[in-house]
């Protein structure tokens, strides 16, 4: 078994106007099943794939919103959003969707891994992980 | 150093697979190995063998078909991406009731796995993409 | 510990060489390729953000592909340095990982 690699998708397109959204989710969802260290980062565009209320009924598509509320069951330990990107566009973090995590070997708990973080902090991310996936 | 590419764009519509062809063939020139060839979103439509590109310019399906065949490589064609835009194989084919095939011989059709495997096991993971 | 960092799309079509410079961290290496390469042009908009980059990075750009839009190197800011397919590989392997800001 190889050593456990850091990955982090990075999300920068907003959802439904393109598929990227939706299908970087399902590598994340098939990536569960290989149990490495698994962050999100949301920026640019990106930060709309978590707004509350997203509603396609009129558009015909398919609404997959509810599957981020699921990440936590899914090896994601941290879903970072770049404070920039939300300001920019008149977003708060009352704007987005609450993430729950559990580990189930430590009982540990964090309500919501949906977190803001500043440039600086984004670029340690980034910086840090051994392999970053972008759609 | 071991390679992992993605591409998620289809022939001749991005410079994508372009890049990532060029890309792919300098290493392993170099003698560099390439784990596998992915190709996700519009990406899937590489593996088609049913393009007659004008004759004055690339064939991009076909000179993945030559390179993969010179260096054994895997190219695979995600299987959700591929349903989702009718890249179909035998399998899929008899599976989903399809009366046709277009994969190229060279391509296979398999799942995300492949992708997430190919970038645990190689050093560098490659994106090429819009 | 760096990372090389590609940019694909001209700064003038995307946001993607902004994005990438926000937080690509100091002595990263950043790698323009197809329309990205327009960013490595003097005199345009985007000029003064690829020179402030050169402070802090390496910079370098697709020679195949400024050529292929008739972008001759003489136009190439100063201290952009220019490299082939082969020259893309040699960086990857220089560098930790890469980051693709498409």
């Amino acid at each position: 078994m190889s050593e456990i690699k850091n990955f982090l998708y990075l999300n920068r397109r907003a959802p439904y106007g393109t598929i990227y959204a939706w299908e970087s989710l399902e590598v994340v969802l098939i990536g569960a099943a290989f149990d490495q260290k698994v962050d999100l980062f949301f920026v640019d565009d990106g930060v709309y794939q978590l707004t509350k209320g997203q509603d396609t009924a009129g558009i015909g598509m398919k609404n997959f919103s509810a599957t981020y509320r699921t990440l936590g069951d899914y090896g994601v330990r941290h879903m970072y959003v770049d404070r920039q990107s939300l300001e920019s566009r008149g977003l708060t973090q009352n704007d987005l969707i609450q993430v729950a995590w559990e580990d189930f070997e430590t009982d540990e708990q964090v309500d919501n891994i949906v977190e803001v973080i500043e440039a600086d902090q984004a670029s340690e991310v980034l910086g840090a992980a051994d392999v970053v996936f972008s759609f | 150093m071991k390679l992992a590419i993605q591409i998620n764009e289809g022939p001749y519509q991005h410079q994508a697979s372009d890049t990532a062809y060029h890309f792919t063939k300098a290493a392993l020139e170099k003698g560099h190995q390439v784990f596998r060839v992915f190709f996700y979103h519009d990406g899937v439509n590489n593996g088609t063998r049913l393009t007659t590109p004008p004759q004055d310019d690339r064939n991009v399906v076909n000179r993945w078909a030559e390179l993969a065949e010179k260096y054994e490589l895997d190219m695979v064609v995600c299987v959700a991406a591929a349903q989702r835009r009718g890249l179909v194989d035998e399998g899929e084919a008899k599976r989903n009731g399809k009366d046709a095939t277009n994969i190229h011989p060279r391509f296979r059709i398999s799942g995300l796995g492949q992708l997430v495997e190919a970038a645990i096991q190689s050093d560098r993971l490659m994106v090429f993409g819009d | 510990m760096s990372d090389l960092h590609t940019v694909n799309k001209s700064p003038f079509d995307k946001n993607s060489l902004d994005t990438c410079l926000r937080f690509a961290q100091a002595g990263s290496s950043i790698l323009l390729i197809e329309d990205g390469v327009y960013g490595a042009v003097k005199g345009t908009v985007a000029e003064a953000k690829i020179r402030d980059a050169l402070a802090k990075h390496k910079v370098y750009a697709m020679a195949p592909d400024l050529r292929a839009r008739g972008m001759t190197e003489d136009r190439v800011i100063e201290g952009v340095g220019l490299v082939d397919y082969a020259g893309f590989v040699d960086l990857v392997e220089s560098n930790d990982k890469v980051q693709a800001w498409l």
